[in-house]
């Protein structure tokens, strides 16, 4: 489903303080899979997953997205793909603080313009399949670690979306919380969803749901196997 | 089009629920911006309003006046002068004028005693200005006393008080009958003031002025216009006073809006990278903001502009008259008739909102524009 060749990214490009994250990245990832990047702080994980949802473009190198090469569209048309094709789940939620879980859930559909109230039983569903139905008119900020988690689920699903991205996901949770989140995930893919994290927390990593975990460090590939 | 509105409705939604969540801030900036809306319109509106009433009042006046001039000074009209204008073709009436100023010691105030000329009161009997009535505690019936410059008291009785509507220009006046006016002024017999004229044809003005001015050369012919242009000169220049005076308020506020405008908090710039990282182009976070500064600076506008129209005609702009209206020393207390001048909203509306959202676009447009990754990074 998605595809990088030869992936480079680097920060401050000509600057004395030039860094390159990403060096020579090629791999493949398959539709319906849940697919794990995993290494140390550094090794380059997170920039990989902003290239491959699409929030940011490689320095060199071609992203595929099913076949079709995204790596040089201009922001506008990144931004339709993001909106369609992936849901993103920030390690830190990223939720906007003074609004409604609810509010917050609708947010991403806003551009899209559906009328009201398709809008807010679609989001009044979402958080009612992740138990949070009665959390909906509370303020974001009043909710607990695991509830704000599960309100930027909610937010990253309210598109749709064929590809779930999720940051470090568990590294704000205590271990009831992760298998928590670790069910959702089961419930994502079982919908036929493609998910890709990074972590590493061993309980994600060695999880039973996740298909493939790829290992990088220093902004290489250790290790991609399936 | 639907679909267009329902994404213009969601984004003033969200707009409006920014504002809320940064309530203090906002109402804080809008209370601000609403006192140097308020403080502008209300020297506008005073100042327009102010001239239509000098214009309405002054339609009644001669088209032209004479003075007499001796070494470039005002002077009394000596006996023969008004026989020899009526020769002049083209004047309809020619009236001899008598009036005079008196200082009153007890108010402190200046008056302007004049002869009237239509139904003089009988002698010992005056009118007077509501002004004066007012500020001497009077209404008709009573009794008002003057020492005139010679010294001798005179006692006249008020035989009415004029109404409110021309206070603008009678607040000070005292009418009174010509030989009440000479034996208080010891004015000698025969002489005038002035002299007013009555011409037919508007457009014989002029040429009557320059007949009056070679048939008379030692007087100075004054044109009902000229009068007029220089009374909205007057508001001018009291309106530019007001107007600079202003002006520290206009630059503090320029620098606040600026600074509030042109910069964006830690919180405001995360917010941006959430939406576009979502799935908001940067065409839906700038609109979104330009409808933050639209509904900032119209609403401030509006609360402004309305505050300054119940100021200005509901409580005869109370803060602003004692600059602005000012006549002799008694000031006119009189109900402005309500108007508003489209030319003059348009500057206002134009140099306070598009200022304020053209700053809010320039940072938003900056952060708007950037890869939403950073937000990934926390």
């Amino acid at each position: 489903m998605i595809e990088l060749d030869d992936i480079h990214k680097a920060f401050n490009q000509g600057q004395p303080n030039e860094y390159w994250a990403l060096s020579g990245i090629d791999l493949t990832l398959a539709a319906h899979e849940a697919t794990v990047f995993s290494g140390p702080s550094g090794s380059g994980k997170t920039t990989l997953l902003t290239l491959l949802g699409c929030l940011a473009r490689p320095t060199r190198g071609r992203v595929r997205l099913r076949d079709e090469d995204v790596s040089g569209l201009p922001e506008r048309f990144l931004t339709e793909i993001r909106r369609r094709t992936f849901g993103f789940v920030f390690q830190q939620f990223n939720l906007v603080r003074g609004l409604s879980a609810l509010d917050n859930v609708m947010l991403p559909a806003y551009p899209l313009g559906l009328p009201y109230g398709q809008l807010r039983e679609k989001a009044e569903n979402q958080l009612a399949s992740l138990d949070l139905g009665h959390r909906r008119e509370a303020r974001v900020e009043w909710l607990s670690g695991g509830e704000q988690q599960r309100v930027a689920i909610a937010r990253a699903l309210i598109n749709d979306p064929e590809v779930i991205i999720a940051d470090e996901p568990t590294a704000n949770l205590d271990t009831a919380l992760s298998r928590q989140f670790l069910d959702i995930l089961t419930r994502l893919i079982d919908e036929g969803r493609t998910v890709l994290l990074t972590s590493h927390d061993p309980l994600v990593v060695e999880s039973s749901v996740v298909d493939r975990v790829v290992r990088l460090r220093d902004g290489r590939l250790v290790d991609s196997a399936a | 089009m639907r679909l267009w509105i329902a994404r213009q409705r969601y984004l003033i939604d969200f707009t409006l629920a920014s504002l809320a969540r940064r309530k203090t801030k906002n109402i804080g900036l809008v209370l601000v911006f609403a006192l140097l809306v308020f403080a502008l319109a209300s020297v506008t509106l005073l100042t327009s309003a102010l001239r239509q009433e000098a214009a309405r009042v002054l339609a009644q006046s001669p088209e032209v006046l004479l003075q007499r001039m001796v070494a470039g000074r005002h002077d009394l009209i000596p006996p023969g002068y008004i026989e020899r204008i009526g020769r002049i073709r083209g004047v309809q009436q020619v009236e001899g004028r008598l009036w005079g100023y008196y200082y009153d010691a007890v108010v402190k105030a200046n008056y302007t005693f004049q002869v009237a000329a239509d139904d003089p009161p009988p002698a010992g009997r005056i009118v007077v200005g509501p002004g004066l009535a007012r500020f001497r505690g009077v209404q008709a019936g009573n009794v008002l006393s003057f020492r005139s410059y010679s010294g001798k008291l005179f006692t006249f009785t008020v035989d009415a008080v004029l109404p409110a509507e021309s206070e603008l220009v009678s607040a000070d006046l005292v009418l009174l009958n010509e030989a009440d006016f000479r034996a208080f002024f010891d004015y000698p017999a025969g002489h005038f003031t002035d002299i007013a004229l009555s011409v037919a044809n508007p457009q014989e003005v002029r040429t009557v002025a320059t007949k009056l001015a070679a048939a008379l050369p030692d007087s100075r012919p004054i044109l009902r216009d000229e009068v007029l242009r220089t009374y909205q000169s007057i508001f001018d220049w009291r309106e530019g006073i007001a107007l600079a005076l202003l002006s520290a308020a206009i630059l503090a506020f320029a620098i606040l809006a600026w600074d509030k405008a042109s910069g964006l908090s830690a919180e405001e710039k995360r917010e941006i990278g959430i939406l576009k990282a979502i799935g908001w182009e940067t065409g839906d976070v700038i609109r979104m903001k330009l409808w933050e500064g639209m509904l900032v600076s119209l609403g401030a506008f509006l609360l402004g502009y309305l505050a300054a129209y119940v100021h200005v005609f509901h409580f005869s702009a109370a803060l602003f008259a004692p600059v602005l209206k000012g006549w002799a020393v008694l000031y006119p207390s009189f109900t402005l008739v309500p108007a508003i001048d489209g030319l003059q909203v348009a500057p206002l509306l134009f140099f306070t909102v598009f200022p304020y959202a053209v700053a809010v676009l320039v940072p938003i447009w900056r952060a708007a524009i950037t890869d939403p990754d950073a937000v990934m990074r926390g």
